[in-house]
């Protein structure tokens, strides 16, 4: 149990996604104008991360390692992991009307993002069974959602905010994001992956 | 060599027959009622109804959050439409959202134009083209005379013409019938 709790906390705050690993950046910097579109992204990306862990380990451990293929993981990772997004939404457009019409648009757009695609070539690197994937997944996704939040009320503020003109806008987000890494550097020493 | 090959062929082709399979299956058509009322209005996204566009004014109709008589473009014989689509009593246009017109399309005065974009912005439909310290020009095909490019012009540039009936867009008018009283 303690292991999986290590799992999260490290992948949210010691290894976390978009600070440490910097992956996910586009939707790091394009989503976060408002708080509403950066909670919706952040629930569909934990969504879209836990399920693409699974089908990835799935297909790493059954398909491709016994037939020594471990060099097709890219190729293979991103076409499943497309289309199990692609047959949730249609599940969901069908059964849960609400929650499609509140992830709606961000589900095929997180699809082919490189946090998605990250996670799970990270499960397969650190040879994680298929608790730990999912685990993993979920853990970068509340890392990922975390940093998402932090970083849309902070830019929230900033609108109201005396910044000169020429700091105005992504200038002062960029660098806004550039502190927030340091100060996430500071958990390394926490734990080690 | 071969095993890689089959094995991506083998995922791809399991996983298109899926889909395939799973968007028969899975079909949904959105809400039937919101699109027929939808197809009924004149997509003019006049927003004189009070609502954003005319899909959002069918959208309210259906959830009984508006009335049918909000929509001046759609005239009188589209209220009829509606109120024979949803089972409802006609009732005449709502003054307070404007009058019928006649179908006209917006005209930029290229001369006087100064190219300040700011009717670019207003367009719903995406029918100006043109660019900063450009003339506009607007694409009359696209064009569905909803004036809403009129207030912002600063130079008053924009006018409303009406389409002259032509051979070309001449059709056949609607029967009138009186409604039959009951008793």
């Amino acid at each position: 149990m303690t292991e999986y709790l290590l799992i999260i906390i490290s992948v949210v705050f010691v290894n976390n996604i978009v600070l440490t690993k910097i992956l996910g950046l586009c939707p790091f910097m394009g989503v976060s104008k408002k708080l509403d579109t950066s909670i919706s992204m952040s629930a569909a990306t934990a969504f879209v991360l836990t399920i693409g862990s699974i089908t990835s380990w799935l297909i790493n451990y059954f398909l491709l390692v016994p037939y020594n293929l471990e060099y097709l993981r890219t190729i293979s990772f991103i076409v499943v992991i497309a289309a199990v997004v692609q047959f949730t939404e249609m599940v969901m457009e069908k059964n849960y009307p609400y929650l499609y019409r509140v992830l709606g648009i961000f589900l095929p757009l997180i699809t082919t993002n490189c946090a998605v695609l990250g996670i799970p070539l990270l499960n397969a690197q650190l040879s994680h069974n298929l608790l730990e994937a999912a685990i993993f997944g979920l853990g970068g996704a509340l890392g990922f959602s975390f940093v998402l939040i932090l970083f849309a009320s902070l830019r929230e503020k900033f609108e109201g905010a005396n910044t000169p003109q020429a700091m105005k806008g992504s200038a002062i987000a960029m660098l806004t994001a550039g502190l927030m890494s340091l100060s996430f550097m500071g958990f390394i020493g926490l734990d080690r992956l | 060599m071969i095993s890689a090959i089959l094995i991506i062929l083998s995922i791809t082709a399991f996983i298109g027959l899926v889909l395939g399979y799973a968007s028969i299956k899975l079909k949904t058509d959105g809400d039937p009622i919101i699109d027929k009322i939808d197809n009924i209005l004149p997509q003019t996204q006049c927003g004189q109804c009070g609502y954003p566009g005319c899909k959002p004014y069918a959208t309210a109709i259906a959830n009984g959050e508006a009335d049918i008589n909000q929509c001046p473009p759609g005239g009188d014989d589209g209220v009829h439409k509606l109120a024979d689509l949803l089972g409802v009593e006609y009732k005449p246009l709502n003054a307070e959202h404007g009058v019928t017109k006649p179908k006209s399309i917006a005209i930029i005065d290229e001369s006087t134009c100064i190219g300040c974009t700011l009717c670019i912005q207003a367009c719903p439909v995406d029918a100006i083209i043109g660019a900063a310290k450009q003339m506009h020009t607007i694409v009359e095909k696209e064009c569905t005379g909803c004036e809403l490019c009129l207030p912002p012009c600063p130079v008053d540039c924009i006018d409303m013409v009406e389409i002259p009936e032509t051979t070309d867009n001449w059709k056949w008018k609607y029967p009138i019938h009186s409604i039959k009283q009951q008793n």
